[in-house]
């Protein structure tokens, strides 16, 4: 479904992201995990048309997709949510998710029956009210990923949807996020939650300093050395064997 | 339903209250005030959906004010084209340069102080255009005839104009209502509350921008034509005035940008406020101290201009007849 063939940016002398590979299959949950700064929220911004990369392509569908704009990528039907929580903040919960629900109709009859149904389905019913001012942590998290489904899309790009929740609300939206893939919505996300990651994911890709280091279920992955030496820090592995 | 039946009650008692006006009023000062009131609630309205939905403010919105006056006034003056068909020319007049400055900014990402400075700019630059090419007069101006009948849209008592202006302010109004009611106004006031969400729920916001601006180049174009007709006169000082562009944001950021009738209330509440000032006192230029005394104040304590008070109340109001309609479902909480 999304093919990432040796995609590299580079900011000036730092190279962000280094050529790099991977795939997410139809009705997965895919995530990408790595350290601060490994550049995981830089290549979502590739693949979802925000960052133009410096080389590599990107095939959504089978259809080429670097180079075309966000809301084009978006239409295809690959919709991203954003680490740093971007609500539409003068609008109501309502009002926010019928923007996402619109891109599929201009009726706004239609809109807002659609974005009640996703209420429901994130459990934000009882906020639809709300100014998305003033929702929590939680239900603004809860609102990215409503709005990015109200699109109706066939893959999901989540970046972070559980930093910053408490262990009840982690639960709680790994609930959700299940169910969504049960509704047929392929899933790959970024995450930073080891445990949500064990728990969610069929596979795992591990990025540290820009580059792919491993990928596999998250089993594998977790007792991968050089993943263990990009989380725990030079010689942690060995040490960890040597206790064990 | 009770509530939005109540709405187009008010609506259509504020329309008649206004239609019937002219009927009690038989002084042509005060109409001339109100019919100055509508035009300006007018031109702020087309300021109101570039600025107050979509979220770009523009310092140079007269300029489509004043290349719709020059399209209908150099047809007429020049080649005998009557103001009726004029109107039309202007409008589209006004749509045009809203695409090209629309294209131009948004194109190369100009937001914020940017774009409202691009724009005045535009206006400027169109200023001393006017000045030096021949067909609109240069300096000296145009000077239109006065022969009242519908197809020089002039008319022989000021009521007719007043009626002119109150279309025109209708026809704003409807806009504003559609806007609040469809894709496309959600969709503008998702970019104003943030660009990059938008974008990536599928909104293309570049055509969104330019789609707005040609609205409101639209309309500043029909207004140009209204004025020219009424003043009968014409040059680039007035067409392209700097003061005009500065009215026109005004009258919404007191009444209340984004909103149906924030310019219409902002209208109203500073024209009063300039007429009150200059009745009470004489000492000449101290009424517009005044004057810009209460604009201060206004704007400081109600940032949301005088609708955002009442309407954050209904908000309120709404937000928590709607938990009692979730709760009594027994709505599943987080």
């Amino acid at each position: 479904m999304l093919d990432v063939v040796g995609v590299t940016k580079r900011f000036g002398g730092l190279t962000a992201v280094s050529s790099v590979n991977l795939n997410v299959q139809n009705g997965e949950i895919v995530s990408l995990i790595g350290p601060n700064g490994a550049g995981k929220t830089t290549l979502f911004a590739m693949v979802a048309g925000f960052l133009r990369s410096d080389e590599g392509s990107v095939r959504f569908d089978n259809t080429p997709i670097s180079g075309m704009k966000p809301h084009q990528i978006s239409r295809l039907g690959m919709v991203r949510t954003f680490q740093i929580t971007q609500p539409f903040a003068g609008l109501t919960t309502l009002e926010n998710i019928m923007v996402g629900a619109y891109s599929n109709t201009s009726d706004s009859k239609i809109a807002r029956q659609n974005a009640e149904k996703v209420a429901e389905t994130v459990g934000m019913t009882s906020l639809l009210g709300q100014g998305a001012d003033s929702l929590t942590v939680a239900g603004r998290k809860r609102l990215e990923l409503a709005r990015a489904l109200a699109t109706d899309p066939k893959l999901l790009l989540l970046d972070e949807v559980m930093a910053g929740l408490n262990p009840t609300e982690i639960d709680e939206i790994v609930a959700v996020i299940k169910g969504i893939r049960d509704t047929g919505v392929t899933i790959f996300l970024i995450e930073h939650v080891m445990k949500a990651v064990m728990n969610l994911s069929d596979r795992t890709y591990v990025l540290n300093d820009g580059k792919l280091i491993a990928s596999g279920t998250p089993a594998a992955v977790a007792e991968d050395p050089q993943v263990i030496e990009a989380y725990l820090g030079h010689g942690a592995a060995e040490a960890m064997v040597a206790t064990s | 339903m009770g509530a939005l039946g109540k709405n187009i009650l008010l609506l259509a008692g504020g329309a008649a209250l206004l239609m019937a006006a002219p009927a009690f009023i038989t002084s042509k000062f005060y109409i001339d005030v109100l019919t100055l009131i509508f035009f300006t609630a007018y031109l702020g309205q087309s300021w109101n959906i570039l600025g107050g939905y979509a979220g770009q403010f523009s310092f140079g919105g007269v300029m489509f004010f004043g290349t719709g006056a020059y399209a209908s006034s150099v047809l007429l003056t020049s080649f005998g084209i009557p103001p009726v068909m004029g109107i039309f020319v202007a409008i589209f007049a006004g749509a045009v340069l809203g695409f090209i400055v629309g294209f131009m900014s948004f194109r190369s990402g100009l937001k914020g102080s940017y774009f409202a400075l691009i724009t005045l700019a535009f206006a400027e630059l169109l200023r001393v255009l006017a000045n030096s090419v021949e067909f609109t007069g240069g300096g000296v101006g145009l000077f239109l005839t006065y022969a009242p009948g519908l197809s020089n849209l002039q008319f022989s008592t000021p009521t007719g104009f007043y009626y002119f202006a109150l279309l025109l302010m209708f026809i704003s109004i409807a806009i504003a209502l559609w806007l609040e009611r469809s894709r496309f106004g959600a969709q503008l006031v998702a970019i104003r509350e943030n660009e990059d969400a938008a974008e990536a729920l599928g909104i293309d916001t570049l055509r969104c921008k330019i789609y707005a601006i040609m609205i409101m180049g639209a309309m500043g174009g029909a207004a140009g034509t209204f004025y020219a007709q009424k003043y009968l006169y014409l040059d680039p000082p007035i067409a392209y005035s700097i003061h005009l562009s500065v009215e026109m944001l005004l009258v919404t950021i007191v009444g209340g940008m984004g909103t149906v009738f924030g310019p219409l209330i902002g209208a109203f509440v500073l024209h009063i406020v300039n007429e009150v000032a200059r009745h009470f006192i004489d000492t000449p230029g101290l009424s517009l101290i005044v004057y810009g005394f209460i604009l201060i104040l206004i704007i400081s304590y109600l940032p949301n201009g005088l609708i955002g008070m009442f309407r954050r109340r209904m908000k309120q109001s709404e937000a928590t007849a709607l938990d009692k309609i979730t709760s009594d479902k027994g709505g599943r909480d987080a």
